[in-house]
């Protein structure tokens, strides 16, 4: 009888240990370039509000990207990323789910700086692939920061660039990922 | 004992609740929905003819060259109107989100126009402002030498207005739709029974078939300034193409003039007789000012 109060207790206590091993974002930031070397302009973008969840329990990380927010320095460029490209009224959001793998290795509990393999699914476009690459985790005061770059392949994502751009922009986007992460309170 | 069973059943699945693939995103909270404002109603900011509910980025200049050649019954001999063309040049400028303002100078009767345009409503996605509303207000000036020199002429006889409301939606990714009720008021008209102020109802339209192309159409009623067997409603029918850094409306169309106050009041062509123009109008955007909420 006094187990049962004992261990429930115990599991109520680790659910509720578990609520604060999670950390977030809401202003993560990305940027991403897609200029060929002959384009006379930079095809660049840059977002400054990406959502990103990581539990550092069981490495589970995702994020979330409003496809709308991107900034560019031309108006009429993020005007067509928008409406020709990446058509963010019908895909409003770009998700990464997936899990940091060599989480263990990860002292989250200690200052430094860790090298992580991150795989998981990006959905963008109406498309869904499997993507991995790896990345750095930094711990600071306790805090993760988060830190990628890496390219995806624009085609697999059925987005499309028409012959006549394309000497300007390239079909692979090189994204270059920053989020220092804050803990997620309930 | 019964209680501390449930209790504990309870406890567990807490737990493999939180040790399953959780979606961690819905355990933020979602951040208030900011009002966004419909975007790429058209794509630009004038129809084909007329002034469109599409503003121009602030900070950006559009340079538009506008094409009208002579009327394809001209036969072969002229190519089928190839051989004449009326131009307009002009320069726009997105100053806000919702204020442009543009002058341009059209060699049909040597007129230079001015006009800002400024949308108190603008249509939201969340529809609760279900259409934009566009106020226009321009000025021609005919600048060609004087029909008789002989007689005192002022500088205000020169001077046309025209008074636009123009109440439009994008109805879906595709489709957008808008009226335009105007006022023409010409200081100085050709006759004694030409009516100096014209009123007049615009409609017009565009369909986008895919990504970069659009058919438009762009047509105005006009209610008491029209003559028999002299002037006619002015028509254009057209397709945008939109290729990066520019936008080509190639199209067809009755009318000569350039500016509302030559469209509305001197289009002179038929439809029905094959008196129509083929036009064809380029636009070309530059980023002119440093975009400000984009600090790099």
């Amino acid at each position: 009888m006094k187990k049962a109060i004992l261990i429930s207790c115990c599991l109520f206590l680790i659910s509720i240990l578990h609520a604060q091993d999670k950390f977030f974002t809401k202003t993560g930031q990305l940027h991403f370039d897609a200029t060929t070397k002959s384009s006379p302009t930079t095809i660049e973008g840059k977002h400054k509000s990406v959502v990103a969840v990581l539990d550092i329990k069981t490495g589970n990380l995702q994020f979330s990207i409003l496809m709308k927010s991107f900034l560019f320095k031309q108006a009429l460029m993020e005007e067509h990323f928008n409406e020709n490209y990446v058509e963010s009224d019908k895909y409003p959001k770009c998700e990464f789910k997936g899990l940091v793998l060599n989480n263990a290795d990860v002292n989250y509990g200690k200052d430094g700086s860790y090298n992580a393999k991150v795989k998981g699914t990006l959905m963008m476009h109406g498309v869904t692939k499997e993507i991995e690459t790896t990345g750095k985790v930094i711990i600071k005061e306790g805090k993760p920061q988060l830190k990628a770059i890496f390219s995806i392949t624009l085609t697999d994502y059925n987005i499309s660039i028409p012959n006549l751009v394309s000497d300007e922009i390239s079909k692979i986007a090189t994204i270059d990922l920053d989020c220092s992460l804050e803990p997620l309170k309930k | 004992m019964k209680k501390f069973v449930a209790l504990f059943i309870l406890a567990v699945l807490l737990n493999i609740t939180l040790w399953a693939q959780e979606d961690l995103l819905s355990q933020l909270k979602p951040d208030s929905t900011k009002k966004e404002y419909v975007k790429s109603a058209f794509k630009s900011p004038r129809v084909i003819m007329s002034h469109s509910i599409e503003f121009l980025n602030p900070g950006t200049m559009d340079f538009r060259i506008l094409h009208r050649f002579g009327t394809l019954d001209q036969g072969y001999k002229n190519f089928y109107g190839l051989d004449q063309a009326s131009m307009r040049l002009g320069f726009d400028f997105g100053i806000k989100r919702n204020l442009m303002v543009g002058v341009g100078r059209s060699t049909y009767k040597k007129e230079v126009d001015v006009y800002a345009k400024y949308a108190p409503l603008q249509q939201t996605t969340d529809d609760k402002m279900p259409v934009t509303v566009a106020l226009v207000s321009g000025m021609t000036m005919n600048t060609s030498p004087w029909d008789d020199p002989t007689r005192k002429n002022f500088f205000t006889s020169r001077l046309g207005y025209y008074f636009q409301a123009l109440v439009g939606r994008k109805i879906n990714s595709k489709l957008t739709l808008q009226v335009a009720p105007t006022l023409v008021h010409t200081n100085l008209v050709a006759t004694d029974f030409q009516s100096n102020d014209v009123f007049a109802l615009g409609v017009g339209g565009r369909y986008k078939v895919s990504k970069r192309i659009a058919i438009t159409c762009d047509y105005y009623h006009n209610f008491n300034g029209l003559t028999e067997g002299v002037n006619y409603d002015p028509l254009s029918v057209g397709v945008d193409i939109e290729t990066g850094g520019h936008v080509f409306q190639l199209h067809f169309s009755n009318a000569t003039g350039m500016n509302e106050r030559a469209f509305i009041n001197e289009t002179y062509g038929r439809w029905g007789k094959g008196e129509i123009r083929w036009g064809f109008n380029l636009s070309r955007i530059f980023q002119i000012a440093k975009r400000k909420e984009n600090s790099w």
